[in-house]
């Protein structure tokens, strides 16, 4: 069998996590498909409907312009899930590649990690707000300035990750059969921290969906006439006291895709750490 | 159990031992039978897969649960105050009030046994306190003389050492030093020399040695290495694939071996390397590695002496005096 | 000795700076010839798996010359190594960490061609052909390492290893994580290879009856420094060094009629980071005597082809037994 197959096997024994695997797959097929899934245009207007509860015919009601809001979460999963899928790409190759580096090369290390605690001894949120404000609120802003955020954590993982690695027999084996740097870099220290790599790409990808919202609801993320789930709750709060699933329905996806995201790394995580693995 | 044939100190009849895996129900264990009287050693000895490890895990109730349980036969062990008691149904607080009381054990790898933030020391004298109610000070002056016991030099200053200071040997030492402490009846000795060098393993082994002569414990010495197994054992039980194939007194065992697994595993010593034709030395080997049989012999897939009765039913175990076999064809072989 | 393949002098290893440097390797010289097998044997803390590496350039030496067929390894850069590790190769202890987990065994012997450009448009060829030579099917090359045995895995490794046609085979500790019935079989391979294409080998253990089997001659090593030096059958059956006596009798012997373990050796090996002055052996040994603390014993030939590091001219019949 191949470690492929052995490896979702073992993942999906667990059924939380392949529930989890489950919500996440259909919100990523919502924001693909979104066009022709959804039952209305997500921007269409209708004034005579609007804050209309949940029926029918809107699923889950409309907001203050009489548009559907089942259709605008979908819509809103695509730029939530894209930006977040957008910072995870950029995070991880910068984040792995600075990551390899540090770890296999000792003289980079000191002087990688001394930037990387440095910008991991600031919060979150106020430092993506910060460059957020000083950039100029846009959708690729947003992922740059969450991109900056995350890379130092990915930069730790790989890091120690690879320095584990680095010392294991194969890679000496490697150097003693002549293999260039670049192929034992690219090749057997690159597949060897996938793993814990991988763990960490679930995580990032929940604290950006989150942090995307986050952003939008203080008005430092997106345009507020995109929708997204973090602007339908920011436009829609001062309606919630009436009309409740304006504000509950995108906090639903967004505690959905966070949690999905949160297990399924979890699960990857428990079972990629040998003796939690021998547990169960 | 007659007058003349003192009940043995620990008696496995048969035991069956099981894990529930991914790939379902395993038996790593099968077909163990085997005794160690008081004051003998007997060596237990396998390679990987023949379940000797998983035997002596058996026998302290230290199975991990709840994927591993014994799922067959008896270990009858005789209790200082009198009477039997079967550890295979016994419950897990009974096991662990003997084990550490009347039955003692040392591992490979002391350094994960001991405790890291503990000196040595407090650890012994805790032990003795538990098992003996003594109090701090008689505690603390009982613990050196543990460590002076196991020839520990120095042993009034190293008391306060922690595990960390210690060399691998050492802290083997301080690990029998805490096993000593209950005054045990049986000690079970799980490769206690494997991760040491060989002059620091020889030191062990005489000290295991003079301390079950003046203790007069029983031991179970669990180890893969023949030559360890001529220098501490009186008895010898080979394991093979889940089964004792073979058990008998240490000299029957080496120079006449009857199953085809313990004379094949012998001849597989470097030492006993024969000169072939072309005058290079070249060691006997056993083809194939350990896999498991559904019935029949374990050893079958890899034995030159097999044929097709030796591959259906289950072999029984034949005693000889002094020696069990199991093997159908022992007998013509020999 | 002019004609040899691998010539030492004075190799030496030290790790970490400062006031107490661990001394890993000091002072180190022998010589292989070609098709020669050499056995370094020790306890932990002998320097024997270091200097394997030292000679690979694994290590950098921190003192020392090593000539591999005339060029100088120890000193050499980086670009110009590609060319000893065509001619020389590696066996690893651990047949399980040794291969990459993650990639399939094609890819792992055939990494070797790849590094040195051979076996062009017969790759897939050559793997099987390599499999088949150390005896494993062909067929099972698109296997992961987790699907073998240890055993199997321990052939990949040395197929790996010969893959670049090398002379040399530094193999450490090759058996040493192997049970006995496997151990066995790959000992002999390891025969059949170095019969079949003359190949000469470094061969790193701690076990005397192995290093006896698979040696020519033996070197003894005791905190980073040779004890003694000799053809194997002169080496194991007449030891000359007190510590060459001390390490054979401490070693079990499969059977229960030999005399029991004497225990010659007392205490512990000291730490390579303060090593005795003088003898380094001097702390344990049954005839050390005040002499022995002032300086380096240096090698002596006893004119049996071997040589030995003790100022003693001879030793007292029987070391005091305990």
């Amino acid at each position: 069998m191949s470690p492929t197959l052995l490896f979702f096997r073992r993942l999906f024994r667990r059924k939380l996590v392949l529930a989890a695997a489950l919500v996440l797959l259909s919100l990523l097929l919502g924001a693909l498909l979104a066009p022709w899934v959804t039952p209305f245009k997500p921007d269409a207007m209708r004034l005579a409907r609007r804050l209309k509860p949940p029926s029918d015919v809107n699923w889950l009601g409309t907001d203050e312009f009489g548009r559907d809001i089942l259709s605008r979460i979908i819509f809103g999963a695509r730029a939530s899930l894209g930006i977040g899928a957008a910072v995870v790409a950029v995070s991880m190759t910068i984040g792995t590649t600075i990551g390899l580096f540090a770890g296999y090369f000792r003289r980079l290390d000191a002087p990688v990690m001394r930037v990387v605690d440095a910008m991991m001894a600031l919060p979150d949120i106020l430092l993506a707000i910060f460059l957020v404000a000083v950039l100029g609120a846009s959708a690729f802003n947003v992922v740059f300035a969450l991109s900056i955020v995350y890379t130092p954590r990915v930069v730790r993982v790989v890091r120690a990750s690879t320095l584990v690695v680095r010392e294991l027999p194969f890679v000496e084996a490697a150097r003693a059969l002549g293999v260039s740097t670049r192929r034992i870099l690219g090749v057997h220290v690159l597949l060897n921290v996938a793993s814990p790599v991988l763990v960490q790409a679930t995580f990032i990808f929940a604290y950006a969906v989150l942090a995307e919202a986050g952003l939008s609801f203080l008005g430092a993320g997106v345009p507020p006439e995109t929708p997204t789930w973090g602007t339908m709750i920011a436009s829609g709060q001062q309606f919630a006291d009436d009309a409740f699933w304006v504000v509950l329905f995108p906090g639903i996806a967004i505690v959905l895709a966070a949690l999905s995201l949160q297990v399924l790394g979890d699960g990857l995580r428990d079972m990629l750490d040998p003796k939690l693995r021998k547990a169960l | 159990m007659t007058a003349t044939h003192p009940e043995p100190l620990l008696a496995i009849n048969n035991l069956e031992v099981s894990f529930r895996t991914e790939e379902g129900t395993v038996t790593p264990v099968r077909g163990v039978t085997l005794s160690v009287n008081a004051g003998e050693t007997l060596a237990l000895v396998g390679e990987s897969g023949s379940g000797k490890s998983v035997t002596s895990l058996a026998v302290m109730g230290l199975l991990p649960r709840p994927a591993g349980r014994i799922s067959g036969g008896s270990i009858l062990f005789r209790r200082r105050a009198g009477g039997a008691i079967d550890l295979a149904q016994a419950s897990a607080s009974e096991v662990r009030r003997l084990r550490g009381a009347e039955i003692a054990m040392i591992f490979q790898e002391p350094m994960t046994s001991l405790n890291p933030v503990l000196t040595v020391g407090e650890q012994i004298a805790e032990s003795v306190r538990l098992h003996r109610g003594l109090g701090q000070g008689d505690a603390m002056r009982r613990a050196r003389e543990m460590l002076d016991l196991v020839e520990i030099p120095d042993a009034g200053r190293r008391v306060h050492d922690y595990p960390h200071q210690m060399s691998g040997g050492m802290r083997q030492r301080v690990m029998i030093a805490l096993a000593m402490a209950c005054d045990p009846a049986l000690l079970i000795a799980d490769e206690p020399t494997t991760a040491l060098d060989v002059t620091i393993q020889a030191q062990i082994l005489a000290l295991i040695e003079r301390l079950r002569r003046e203790m007069g414990m029983g031991v179970l010495f669990i180890t893969h290495n023949l030559g360890v197994v001529a220098e501490v054992a009186d008895r010898v039980a080979v394991m093979y694939a889940g089964e004792v194939v073979e058990s008998a007194p240490v000299r029957p065992l080496f120079h006449a071996p009857r199953h085809p697994y313990t004379r094949a595993l012998l001849d597989c010593l470097p030492a006993r390397a024969a000169r072939g034709a072309d005058g290079r030395r070249v060691v006997r080997s056993i083809p194939g590695t350990v896999s498991r049989v559904a019935e029949g012999c374990g050893f079958a897939p890899r034995c030159e002496f097999v044929r097709d009765s030796c591959r259906v039913g289950a072999i029984p175990l034949e005693s000889e005096p002094d020696r069990v076999v199991r093997c159908l064809r022992w007998r013509e072989i020999a | 000795m002019s004609g040899a393949l691998l010539e030492v002098r004075g190799l030496t290893k030290h790790f970490g700076g400062g006031a107490h440097p661990v001394r890993a390797v000091e002072d180190v010289s022998f010589a292989i010839q070609p098709g020669e097998v050499l056995g370094l044997v020790g306890e932990s803390g002998s320097g024997k798996s270091t200097i394997g590496r030292l000679i690979l350039r694994l290590l950098d030496p921190t003192a020392g010359s090593v000539r591999f067929g005339g060029d100088e390894i120890a000193t050499a850069p980086e670009r110009k190594l590609k060319a000893l590790r065509r001619r020389a190769q590696m066996v690893f202890q651990d047949p399980f960490a040794s291969l990459n987990p993650r990639l399939r065994v094609r890819d792992i012997i055939g990494e070797a061609l790849d590094a040195h450009g051979l076996a062009r448009g017969r790759r897939t060829e050559r793997i099987g052909e390599l499999m088949e030579t150390v005896g494993l099917p062909a067929a099972h090359m698109t296997r992961y390492p987790h699907e073998f045995s240890g055993g199997q895995r321990q052939r990949i490794g040395i197929a790996r290893a010969l893959a670049v046609e090398p002379e040399l085979i530094v193999a450490d500790e090759p058996v040493s994580a192997l049970d006995v019935s496997v151990q066995a079989q790959v000992l002999n391979l390891m025969q059949d290879l170095r019969a079949r294409f003359g190949l000469a080998m470094l061969f790193i253990s701690h076990d005397l009856d192995v290093v006896e089997l698979m040696c020519d001659r033996i070197a003894v090593l005791y905190l980073g420094r040779v004890m003694e030096i000799g053809p194997a059958e002169i080496v194991t059956a007449r030891p000359r060094h007190p510590y060459t006596q001390a390490l054979l009798a401490a070693s079990p012997k499969a059977d229960p009629d030999a005399p029991k373990l004497s225990r010659t050796l007392k205490g512990d090996i000291p730490s390579p980071m303060a090593p005795p002055s003088g003898c380094v052996f001097r702390t344990r040994c049954p005839y050390a005597m005040p002499a022995c603390a002032e300086v380096v014993p240096p090698l002596r030939d006893a004119g049996d082809g071997r040589a030995y590091a003790c100022i003693l001219d001879s030793l007292p019949s029987r070391p005091e037994v305990a």
